[in-house]
């Protein structure tokens, strides 16, 4: 799809179908929703390879624009210093790993990392658990956004406590990693709702 | 308070702990390079990070996509491997080169049948805008118009081909009729309604109910009145085919319904908690990540807070539950008792008037045409639908009022609701087919001593059984155009137009609710599993009428409903989806197995005029087999062998029942002691932070 004059070489193409899950389609086809978020006389290739996306231009994407995670999820994929930009290398490790094909190792691991990387920036709460703090931001974004969406304290305390009983194995009040990725390996809803296609 | 003894300072001893260490280097995971403590990754040391041991022990095994690395950090590593792989032997990387180059191929393989898929761009666009629960039961009917296809081109290889080949003098090749032997006269007489009425209308009864123009047509079981088709070199056993095309669709069917659904009742079966009430499955992984666009996210931001609020009421009331007092509890359960009577008596009314009104259409069906009104007509003989119909449509209502009573917790009224509700739909068509086996079987109130079966009204019982399937989904298709026409799309104008209507309001939109869609897709292809023996075509027309109905429910589901606040599982939806058609399966092939064996198959017309029974082909089958073979055969359908076998499987079912439980018992001790554990790992760290805290203090 050379439409808007800028393709991806051949060799390129190959290796980002061995780095990443997506097949060939896919990457072209990111690359050119990539390229529409880039300013019209910045698009050539070499251009669209370097470049770096601001996270409010990302958010303009419909497969994000309705996604409360959106966030956490450009926060946790982007590689530059300040991590609020992203390259197309980072999107299309994005794509990857919200793909068909990639493995539930990698969607769980990415998962807890979204999951456990806070609103609130640049402290991201991170001793690598979810504890109860974390759990509750994460009901309140899957409930709504609004004041009048979101669960009682005494509701949310319950909620957390099943949580925390299902999934909590060493009883420490946190959910580590391990923790995380066995109890979504028992999830039989994970696969099919971690799943962004473009 | 445990969590709270944890301010900074044990928090470094926690990461510096082996274990933590070595979770964070596991072969698939990397610590995120975000932790600002940097005891690991910097995007600087991501460069040495590869070195490590156990990670570069793995490399050259471990397919690089699989490492939870960006991009750059991933191709270093590839950089890493490849120079790795030169010092290896040349064997080793011939065996290196082509895993890589066969995994390549079954990608593009993969890739390509995917491209194949039929529907995929409609599905996922229904996926996008309605979420997961919606778009299963659209893969379940893809996944029902595949297996209707593969069924009649089954059907067609073994019995339509020769019989086309033979017939349009294709191949050089010739029908063979064996004449009958030992059969009394009378029972061999077919008579062929001739076509000397011209009313206009009497073409369209013959379509709609397969009687006239249609009954002798490659549409009905009388059609193949053939014994064998002579072909060059041998001859092709017309009745046999017929009968192995039966069973291997049935028992293709079944492993692939089997298949299907064994992913569903691993995660079911390995989970000792209440399956449909995870919390952790709802938060995890409740939201759909493939929501586009604004109205869907808000609806289901509310469904998960509906369905949240929901389960965490059902537990308070659970907990009521267990403090009933045994008075209450004596009391309910007798309440229970007489309302599972009157659901009985309810069931047991519509399976009464199903008889009644089937006997009643047959009576009069023979009458001749011309003596009747065009509308009366047809009203007689889809009499059968129409109470059946009637009845589907009644007694959900009936149910729903019952339940209220019987004070369940919610997600249990539900469920029992809707199996009661596929129960019922489903055995009315069995009501139905025993209904018409009783009437073939019964000459004037007693047994049929001459043929076997009632000769005089029905000749080819098996044709008129056929057409009756026949009727029931003609009539079952015309409903669901017809609700979907006449009721969804008015609903919808009316709600669009003249909204300021109290009613109206009240009313509202259309929800398409997918327990009532699905269970009418499985009695459509319950209906085609019973009729495919009767009717041979009656598989292909099943696929034409799903096709139809996806494009249907497709239209309807965009233009004329809402999404309802009560969102399906995607998870559930299988597992639901996948029940109800297995239960549909064994409901057809009971009357198909009675009515295969216990009632003598006609002999005016169809394969089968030569045998006692239609099964019996096989047995004559066996005994054209070589000594040893029969011997076998006969060995392993014997009693002698049947009933040790079904022991045997009775012990290894009991043996791992038993290795379940007691590896469930070894899972709680070991969780048990991974907390002991746990707490002496926090309480010793507090004891040393403490202890540093005072030495710090007595030296400062």
């Amino acid at each position: 799809m050379g439409g808007s004059g800028s393709r991806l070489s051949k060799e390129l193409l190959v290796e980002y179908q061995d780095l990443t899950f997506l097949t060939k389609q896919e990457i072209l086809l990111a690359h050119k929703r990539f390229c529409e978020l880039l300013p019209p006389d910045h698009r050539s290739t070499e251009e669209s390879l370097q470049a770096r996306v601001s996270f409010q231009q990302i958010f303009s994407l419909p497969e994000l624009k309705a996604n409360p995670f959106k966030e956490r999820i450009c926060r946790v994929f982007s590689t530059s210093p300040a991590r609020d930009n992203l390259s197309f290398e980072d999107f299309l490790d994005l794509l990857s790993v919200f793909s068909d094909t990639a493995t539930p190792d990698i969607k769980s691991h990415y998962a807890f990392r979204i999951f456990a990387s806070g609103i609130c920036p640049p402290d991201f709460d991170d001793d690598g658990t979810l504890n109860r703090g974390d759990l509750s931001q994460l009901v309140n974004s899957l409930t709504g956004e609004g004041e009048d969406t979101q669960l009682s304290a005494s509701e949310m305390k319950q909620l957390i406590d099943n949580i925390l009983e299902e999934s909590d194995i060493d009883r420490d009040g946190t959910i580590n990693l391990s923790e995380f990725q066995h109890v979504i390996s028992r999830s039989p809803d994970f696969a099919s709702s971690f799943k962004i296609v473009l | 308070m445990d969590s709270i003894g944890l301010c900074s300072p044990p928090v470094n001893f926690l990461q510096e702990l082996p274990s933590y260490q070595s979770t964070a280097r596991r072969r698939t995971a990397v610590p995120g390079r975000e932790k600002p403590s940097g005891t690991l990754l910097k995007p600087t040391d991501s460069y040495r990070f590869p070195l490590q041991a156990d990670i570069t022990e793995n490399l050259t095994n471990q397919s690089i996509r699989k490492y939870a690395l960006n991009i750059s950090d991933k191709r270093r590593l590839r950089d890493i491997q490849e120079t790795q792989m030169k010092y290896l032997s040349e064997w080793d990387q011939w065996k290196q080169y082509s895993s890589k180059s066969w995994k390549r191929f079954r990608e593009k393989a993969h890739e390509f049948a995917t491209h194949l898929e039929l529907w995929r761009g409609d599905i996922r666009s229904i996926e996008g805008k309605f979420g997961t629960g919606i778009r299963s039961y659209f893969s379940f009917l893809r996944f029902l118009v595949l297996l209707n296809l593969v069924m009649f081109l089954i059907i067609f290889m073994l019995v339509l081909l020769p019989v086309l080949l033979t017939k349009y003098k294709i191949t050089n090749s010739s029908f063979m009729f064996i004449p009958a032997k030992d059969i009394n006269i009378q029972c061999t007489v077919y008579p062929i309604s001739s076509s000397g009425l011209v009313y206009f209308y009497s073409y369209i009864i013959d379509l709609l109910s397969g009687t006239g123009f249609l009954e002798d047509t490659s549409l009905f079981y009388g059609h193949y009145t053939i014994d064998g088709v002579k072909f060059q070199n041998f001859t092709y056993d017309l009745p046999l085919a017929y009968l192995v095309s039966t069973i291997a669709y049935l028992a293709l069917s079944l492993l692939w319904i089997v298949k299907r659904s064994v992913e569903g009742f691993k995660v079911n079966l390995i989970r000792s908690e209440d399956y449909f009430q995870s919390y952790c499955n709802k938060i995890f992984a409740g939201w759909d990540f493939c929501i586009t666009n604004r109205s869907m996210a808000d609806l289901k931001h509310s469904s998960l807070r509906y369905e949240l609020r929901a389960d965490l009421e059902e537990e308070r009331i659970r907990q009521k539950i267990a403090e009933r007092t045994s008075e209450e509890t004596i009391r309910i359960y007798s309440l229970r008792l007489v309302l599972n009577c009157l659901v009985l008596a309810v069931l047991g009314a519509c399976f009464y008037g199903i008889y009644r009104a089937t006997t009643y259409s047959q009576e009069h069906m023979n009458k001749e045409i011309d003596k009747m009104v065009f509308g009366e007509n047809l009203l007689i003989l889809y009499l059968p639908s129409i109470v059946i119909t009637l009845a589907n449509f009644l007694t959900p209502m009936i149910f729903a009022v019952i339940i209220r009573y019987e004070d369940y917790s919610p997600s249990f009224e539900i469920r029992l609701t809707i199996l009661r509700c596929v129960f019922m739909r489903l055995a009315t068509i069995c009501v139905l087919v025993f209904t018409l086996g009783s009437k073939i079987t019964s000459c004037d109130n007693s047994f049929c001593s001459l043929c076997g079966y009632n000769q005089n009204l029905y000749p080819c019982w098996e044709t008129q059984v056929g057409q009756e399937m026949y009727k029931l989904m003609i009539f079952d298709f015309i409903i669901i155009l017809a609700m979907t026409l006449f009721v969804d799309f008015p609903r919808k104008l009316l709600v669009t137009y003249c909204s300021s209507w109290k009613v109206i309001q009240f009313w509202g939109q259309q929800e398409f609710a997918i327990p009532g869609n699905v269970l009418g897709i499985v009695y459509g292809q319950t209906i085609c599993w019973i009729g495919a023996f009767f009717s041979p075509l009656i598989p292909a027309i099943t696929t034409i009428k799903f096709i139809i109905i996806f494009y249907v429910k497709e239209l309807s589901l965009v233009y004329n409903c809402r999404p309802s606040p009560r969102q399906f599982r995607a998870s559930n939806s299988n597992f639901f989806f996948l029940l109800v058609l297995l239960i549909g399966l064994c409901l057809a092939i009971i009357p198909l197995t009675i009515s295969l064996s216990r009632i003598p198959s006609s002999k005016a017309c169809g394969p089968f005029t030569n045998f006692n029974t239609s099964w019996e082909v096989v047995a004559q089958t066996v005994s054209t087999f070589p000594r040893s073979l029969q011997s076998l055969v006969n060995g392993i359908t014997s009693e002698a062998f049947a009933v040790p076998f079904f022991m045997i499987i009775c012990l290894i079912m009991f043996y791992f029942i038993a290795l379940a439980g007691a590896h469930k018992k070894v899972v709680d001790q070991l969780r048990e002691q991974l907390s002991l554990e746990s707490r002496d790992k926090r309480y010793l760290i507090q004891k040393l932070t403490e202890a540093q805290k005072d030495m710090r203090n007595r030296l400062g």
